[in-house]
């Protein structure tokens, strides 16, 4: 017996009126993995994570959830998620101790009040009033909510927006430490190095389509990454991408005897990857519309 | 093979433990919002204060032994009509939509609490502050406004009876008006309308008795008239009972009128109440 993964997604749709905020989407999550959804904003990622999540009903397509239709989840399912929502604007008019004690109460089985709050790196604010705290600090707060619980699934949108670097590198250690303990990550988010660092896998959604998925080094196929040369001659400014960078180089230099200007050799990252995904996305959706509207 | 992944089963009755734990958190919560403390806790003691004190120079008719009543004396059990309904309906809506608006329940919908360990949590909170805030208005009337409170022990068990049904039947109403408000924002500007004019058609601020016949029969429908009217009868003398409609207290009418919005309350609670709007 194989077990069942933790997410899994057939075909997913999300209607509102003629418009499609999620059309079609299919991917499963096993347990254990971080699975990150990457995507510009309104492209139907926060819609995708919200119908896991329970808070909205699909119109159409299949979803379970831990083995369970998110739109009939009980208290018993909710047990088992973790959730870190976009974003709250909460009074705050309670310590971050006093916040994380009563939701640990909760649930069954929860982890250690000042574990959780010395793994996100608030113990010196536990004592804090939430409200009195910086927009990373509560994010932290939430990250803290979202894992009191010990959850078997975590879902997190965009849970980094608005840190400094350095506690997103904070951050990325404790996710890390979750992942470790055999957490199921799901998370959202439009920061590539995030999706790099963290997840095992990756989706890229567009306007509402999953236009492409795969681990984290396969992301649009080996072709995309393909390294570039590039350098300046007479004619301006030249690009070529080969396989062979090395021998193009070499050719360049034997033809002229000389450096060549502005010499660069580039192999494409996650980012370059991705935004050649999305705006090649973009394009086709322009054409169909287009001919459409020349019929 | 997509079997459902062996759940831990909830321990039974964690609904009732986690009510208790959530009144603890809302009292704890209600005192640190300085607003609220001001405009539905202090409310009916500052109104007291200045009727009592604008006032003391009217009449207010007199007891069977002749004595005068006072302004603070009429206005007393008034005043704790008008504390039911602010910490009750007024607190408890404004309360529930701002909670709606700023994620909180959203956040607490995502997680394994009972909607009824939520309930419980709001009204043993507006019960906890509803004593607090009687008691303290009946011990400022006691000593610093000289109103002689009741001594016969029916009238206290009437008092206890009627606070009770009042508290929880207005905060049942709190939490179904919370689906008014669009929005967080909007909710003082909806709710405080609503309130300010039951109390001035009730017999809060004004008279009851020299309101014109139609606006009494008007604000019968509602449940405060009937709160007031009950308080009336705990605290004013025997005799002015002729002033009521139908020259008589009608506890009966206090028990009925009040428990069929609590049954009216309850069901739209379950019929309306959401922890988020879904697809909004």
């Amino acid at each position: 017996m194989t077990t069942p993964p933790h997410v899994s997604v057939r075909d997913l749709r999300k209607q509102y009126g003629d418009f499609a905020a999620v059309d079609g989407v299919s991917f499963d999550i096993q347990p254990g993995e971080t699975f990150a959804l990457l995507g510009p904003n309104g492209a139907g990622k926060s819609t995708t994570i919200e119908i896991l999540e329970g808070y909205r009903d699909r119109t159409s397509g299949e979803a379970s959830v831990l083995g369970v239709d998110p739109q009939r989840g009980g208290l018993e399912w909710k047990a088992r998620l973790g959730i870190v929502l976009q974003s709250t604007g909460e009074s705050g008019n309670v310590t971050v101790r006093e916040q994380l004690a009563h939701f640990a109460g909760f649930y069954p089985n929860p982890r250690d009040v000042d574990e959780v709050i010395a793994a996100v790196g608030l113990t010196e604010k536990a004592k804090s009033r939430i409200k009195s705290l910086s927009g990373g600090q509560r994010r932290r707060v939430d990250v803290a909510l979202g894992v009191i619980g010990r959850p078997e699934l975590l879902f997190l949108d965009e849970p980094t927006t608005g840190f400094d670097p350095e506690a997103r590198r904070e951050f990325w250690e404790l996710i890390r430490s979750l992942k470790r303990e055999g957490t199921t990550i799901l998370l959202t988010t439009h920061y590539l190095d995030e999706a790099a660092q963290l997840g095992d896998r990756a989706g890229v959604i567009a306007g509402g389509r999953l236009i492409e998925i795969g681990t984290i080094d396969e992301i649009g196929g080996a072709d995309a990454r393909t390294p570039v040369v590039r350098w300046r001659d007479q004619n301006g400014l030249q690009e070529e991408r080969t396989t062979e960078p090395a021998s193009l180089v070499a050719g360049l230099f034997a033809a002229t005897g000389t450096e060549p200007d502005g010499l660069e050799v580039r192999r494409p990252s996650l980012e370059d990857v991705y935004l050649a995904l999305v705006a090649a996305h973009t394009t086709e959706e322009t054409t169909l519309e287009q001919l459409e509207r020349s019929l | 093979m997509t079997t459902a992944i062996a759940a831990p089963k909830l321990p039974a009755g964690r609904t009732l433990a986690l009510g208790t734990s959530r009144v603890a958190y809302e009292v704890k919560t209600y005192f640190r919002q300085g607003d609220s403390v001001f405009f539905t806790f202090l409310f009916p003691l500052i109104f007291l204060t200045i009727f009592s004190v604008a006032f003391s120079e009217g009449s207010f008719g007199k007891t069977a032994s002749g004595a005068k009543v006072t302004a603070a004396e009429f206005y007393l059990p008034a005043m704790l009509a008008a504390g039911l309904l602010l910490s009750g309906l007024q607190n408890m809506s404004i309360d529930i939509a701002t909670e709606k608006g700023d994620g909180t329940l959203k956040r607490l919908g995502g997680s394994p609490l009972p909607v009824l360990s939520y309930f419980i949590g709001k009204i043993g909170q507006v019960i906890v502050t509803g004593i607090l805030q009687s008691a303290l208005l009946l011990v400022v009337a006691a000593v610093a406004f000289r109103v002689p409170l009741p001594t016969d022990p029916a009238k206290w068990l009437t008092f206890a009876w009627v606070f009770l049904l009042g508290v929880s039947t207005c905060a049942v109403l709190g939490i179904a008006l919370s689906a008014l408000p669009r929005s967080g924002k909007s909710a003082t500007a909806v709710i405080i309308p609503i309130t300010l004019i039951l109390q001035f058609i009730s017999g809060v601020y004004l008279s009851f008795s020299q309101l014109p016949a139609w606006l009494q029969n008007f604000a019968s429908i509602f449940p405060l008239k009937w709160l007031a009217q009950g308080m009336r009868s705990v605290f004013l003398p025997d005799s002015f009972k002729a002033l009521e409609m139908g020259g008589t207290w009608n506890l009966g009418g206090v028990a009925l009128v009040t428990t069929i919005w609590l049954v009216l309350g309850l069901l739209a609670c379950r019929l309306t109440f959401r922890w988020i709007r879904k697809d909004s």
